[in-house]
């Protein structure tokens, strides 16, 4: 009986969404000249200076401005400027780019009828999602840690329970195996990084106001923490991993006329953060984008009458409902995969000589995933 | 695209928080959970190692008093064996000693009645002599009214005595 009454529910949805839909399309003017799914899609995955609000397309929640223009330091709100309006802030004029402009979306100032683009550090959806994710992190990871001084050796229960859980699955599943004597000494980055991308990609899954910002699929983020792996890697790389780089071993002719092994390392190095950057990037970016991809289709489906778009809607909903619990998956497999190639490209740089071939073939393996 | 070039602002705000994050977790947080983790880890497999060995001992405990209390039986079998090889002998020895005894009265009854019956004989003997020698002095005495009588009696006697010798 419930679900005679669900299907009956659903289908009465699927004959009228698209049809209110299609009065939206007709009746506004702005979108009546053609819906552009590729900037739909962009708009929602990229950055923004205001943060869109449910059911409302006008108002944002405006977030702070700052650049450093021509002449220093300007902050405002963003609903100053939103909506095509300029703003002077003393001899300063700033606007939006538009659509025409290659600073596109970009805070821009206004020079001589010029559009001249400022360093630029507003606090942007992005940047403030960012914030948001540092809070939640630095307040559940400190949560585990105050519960740990204050009840000391009791079993953990309900929040912290799952949280020590994840930490003790990093750590005693990833960062130890790889790393041995050496994880102590890295543990505290790793822990941070897998966590931080696990809740930046967590939260871009909300679609509502704390979530909702693209984070991870920004190459920005992810560019950022394999720079910092990067680092890891090289600054606290031993002796013997900078002459596996530099005079590997191979045979001689290999190395020495002409430095093809070491030329072929050296390139390595900045691969491995490339490659650990655009994974993350590109993986997260995908599952967005198909979530909003199978949403936008019942848009370009509304003009071709209240059947087709009604079968739309509903298969959308289906895979979108889907593809999202896939993508609360992928967060987690993500954020594992990054955790552990940093831990691997950091086991590298630790090498004391002997068991270099272990690392390694783990390395391979996790790569060809 | 922007999403395909990183953009200065989020770089540098990413920077400036991650930094941020993981200073507050690497002073207040990681060490923290981590030393509780490895110490509740020590206090679970102290605890395991104690109940092993309270298991242990109590295992140990068990069977001593299983010994013991095989050997408390053992004794009390011996004892009740002995007890009762003591009664038997005991009941065996009142038994002969009462046989004994009751020979022994038995014997004492018989001699007395011997005795008796001795005595009595010879109180008969005595009796029925003095009465026959009453009787016989009463016979004779009327016999020896007659002469011939008494002629013929000594003549008896006398060939009785004649026949004795």
């Amino acid at each position: 009986m419930k679900r005679i009454l669900m299907l009956l529910v659903l289908a009465f949805a699927a004959v009228c969404v698209p049809a209110r839909i299609c009065a939206a399309v007709s009746d506004n003017g702005e979108e009546k000249k053609g819906f552009d799914p590729k900037e739909t899609i962009f708009e929602h995955l990229g950055d923004g200076y205001g943060w869109e609000v449910p059911f409302n397309h006008h108002k944002r929640i405006p977030l702070p401005i700052i650049v450093w223009g021509k002449d220093g330091l300007h902050c405002f709100l963003s609903s100053r400027v939103e909506h095509g309006k300029s703003y002077t802030d003393g001899n300063a004029t700033f606007l939006i780019a538009g659509a025409d402009s290659k600073y596109k979306g970009k805070i821009v100032e206004i020079v001589d009828g010029q559009e001249y683009r400022p360093w630029d550090i507003s606090i942007t959806k992005n940047v403030c999602a960012l914030f948001i994710t540092v809070l939640l992190v630095v307040w559940s990871i400190l949560a585990v840690a105050r519960w740990h001084k204050r009840m000391g050796t009791k079993a953990p229960r309900k929040m912290v329970g799952a949280l020590e859980s994840l930490i003790t699955f990093i750590y005693d599943g990833v960062i130890r195996p790889t790393l041995k004597d050496r994880a102590p000494k890295f543990a505290p980055y790793l822990l941070s990084v897998f966590f931080f991308i696990l809740y930046m990609n967590l939260l871009g899954l909300i679609v509502v106001f704390p979530g909702g910002a693209n984070l991870t699929g920004n190459i920005a983020v992810t560019l950022v923490l394999s720079i910092i792996t990067f680092l890891c890697t090289n600054i606290f790389g031993t002796k013997h991993y900078w002459k596996e780089v530099l005079w590997p071993d191979v045979p001689l002719w290999l190395k020495f006329p002409l430095p093809i092994m070491p030329v072929i390392e050296i390139f390595g190095i900045f691969t491995k953060p490339a490659a650990l950057t655009v994974r993350l990037f590109a993986n997260m970016l995908g599952g967005h984008m198909i979530v909003i991809v199978l949403t936008i289709l019942i848009f370009v489906f509304a003009s071709m009458g209240a059947v087709v778009a009604g079968a739309t809607t509903v298969m959308s909903v289906l895979f979108s409902v889907f593809m999202l619990l896939i993508d609360v998956l992928v967060s987690f497999i993500q954020a594992y995969v990054f955790t552990m190639l940093s831990t691997i490209f950091i086991s590298f740089g630790q090498e004391q000589g002997h068991d270099s071939h272990h690392p390694a073939t783990q390395a391979t393996v996790v790569e060809n995933q | 695209m922007e999403l395909f070039t990183p953009d200065f602002g989020l770089i540098f705000w990413m920077f400036f928080s991650f930094a941020i994050l993981f200073v507050i977790l690497y002073k207040w947080g990681w060490p923290a959970i981590m030393k509780g983790v490895e110490s509740r880890a020590d206090l679970i497999d102290k605890g395991v190692e104690y109940a092993q060995n309270a298991k242990e001992q109590l295992d140990n405990a068990r069977a001593e008093a299983e010994k013991y209390i095989a050997e408390a039986r053992r004794r009390q079998a011996d004892m009740l064996r002995e007890a009762d090889k003591m009664k038997t002998q005991i009941i065996d020895e009142a038994r002969e000693a009462a046989q004994k005894e009751a020979k022994k009265v038995m014997d004492a009854a018989a001699l007395s009645i011997e005795q008796e019956r001795k005595e009595a004989q010879r109180q008969m003997r005595d009796e029925v002599g003095a009465l026959a020698l009453e009787i016989a002095t009463k016979v004779v005495r009327n016999r020896m009214t007659e002469t011939k009588a008494q002629a013929e009696l000594v003549d008896s006697l006398l060939d009785d005595m004649e026949k004795q010798n």
